[in-house]
């Protein structure tokens, strides 16, 4: 069962194996319309952006997380806080690069994936790249332009799921005043 | 206590929600017998008194209602031009309400992409980087609060100076728009917001910061 909760009176449970399902009925009906994954992948990629932009707001409204002052900072927020209050998981953050710019998020388990098994004929298809398109898109509205992709994963046989996050840059344009 | 408004502007600087909670109007209505004693000019489309002043009429104030029907803009309700109207003896006598007119929405546009503008400078000026902006403006008739989120979107409340707690209601009027207008996937993001759930739940906020605000403390 996963509980969200909220500071305000809303407070609800919601079963976990809808929300798998669900997940599950969207990528499949996906495959079937697009009968590519990579063209499934992207799409995957765009709707979670649509949900990154939105959501960032609502995290924003109900964390007491203030602006972050490095790319350290965001990774454990992203980790320990978001991951936490929408997933409820904290996947650990590793395999930094030296310039402090890429790291990876490495997922013990999935909500999106609970009894999910790829076969065969879809070798290429990123199952949960909805996330990848949700973190892109949260990010981008706090002014940060990211790379988000998975590198290991699960369902395609690796050990632990990983997503690898690289900075690329600060949104410079519609700078809310006072950032500079 | 009274909240007065609400103004929400999106990143660019452009109004997408507006809610005015409470107008205070000083208004008069009297009526008047030929030829009428005030000087009536047109102005931005309505009619304003440019010259004379008495009970409670000043100059600048609009002509509202005449004979008890609301009129609209240069014209009475039923599109006869007012300044006419007022010329013919024969429609006297009139009874005319007069009082300070509310800003029309192009005007609202104007005065929120200005306070936008003005936004940024303040933060431009200050002398420590990381400045949060303007957070309140305050006059002896109101005091307008501002909150601009992480993300650019700002949160304007017009309050009674002694109104305490808007902090808490900017606050949760954040949430209120995180909810009701977001996470509607019909809401396009920084079009206006026409979402009916944000309309109530935005009232019922403003009616519970206006009880909490009587019992003191806070901001």
């Amino acid at each position: 069962l996963i509980t969200v909760k909220h500071k305000s009176p809303l407070y609800f449970k919601i079963n976990s194996e809808l929300f798998t399902l669900t997940y599950g009925a969207l990528v499949t009906q996906l495959c079937k319309d697009y009968e590519n994954d990579e063209e499934v992948n992207k799409q995957l990629d765009k709707m979670g952006y649509n949900i990154g932009v939105r959501l960032i707001e609502d995290f924003l409204a109900r964390s007491s997380v203030g602006r972050c002052q490095d790319f350290r900072e965001t990774a454990d927020v992203i980790a320990k806080v978001a991951f936490k209050t929408y997933l409820g998981v904290t996947p650990s953050v590793t395999n930094w690069s030296p310039a402090g710019d890429e790291f990876s998020l490495i997922l013990e388990s999935n909500p999106l994936v609970d009894f999910v098994e790829l076969p065969d004929n879809h070798n290429a298809l990123i199952y949960s790249n909805l996330l990848c398109g949700v973190l892109r898109g949260a990010l981008e509205m706090v002014q940060m332009a990211v790379d988000v992709k998975f590198v290991q994963d699960t369902l395609r046989g690796d050990n632990v799921t990983e997503i690898r996050m690289k900075f690329i840059k600060r949104i410079e344009e519609n700078l809310p005043a006072g950032d500079e | 206590m009274v909240i007065f408004s609400v103004y929400v502007v999106n990143k660019a600087g452009g109004l997408i929600y507006q809610y005015d909670n409470y107008v205070p109007r000083a208004e008069a209505e009297k009526t008047f017998s030929y030829p009428l004693d005030l000087v009536l000019k047109h102005h931005d489309e309505k009619v304003v008194v440019s010259f004379g002043q008495r009970d409670g009429i000043k100059v600048g104030h609009a002509v509202l209602s005449i004979n008890g029907i609301d009129v609209m803009g240069k014209s009475t309700a039923d599109g006869k031009d007012i300044l006419e109207y007022l010329k013919d003896p024969s429609n006297y006598p009139v009874s005319i309400r007069f009082g300070r007119a509310r800003l029309s929405s192009n005007e609202k546009l104007m005065l929120a992409s200005m306070f936008h503008s003005l936004f940024a400078i303040g933060s431009q000026l200050s002398p420590e980087p990381g400045s949060s902006g303007i957070e309140m403006l305050e006059t002896d008739v109101f005091k307008l609060h501002c909150f601009q989120t992480l993300t650019g979107i700002k949160f304007i409340v017009l309050a009674d100076p002694r109104q305490a707690s808007i902090d808490a209601l900017l606050r949760k009027i954040y949430e209120i728009y995180a909810d009701f207008a977001l996470k509607n996937p019909f809401y396009s993001l920084e079009m206006p917001i026409r979402c009916e759930l944000f309309d109530q739940n935005l009232k019922s906020a403003l009616e519970i910061a206006e009880k909490a605000g009587n019992f003191g403390a806070g901001s």
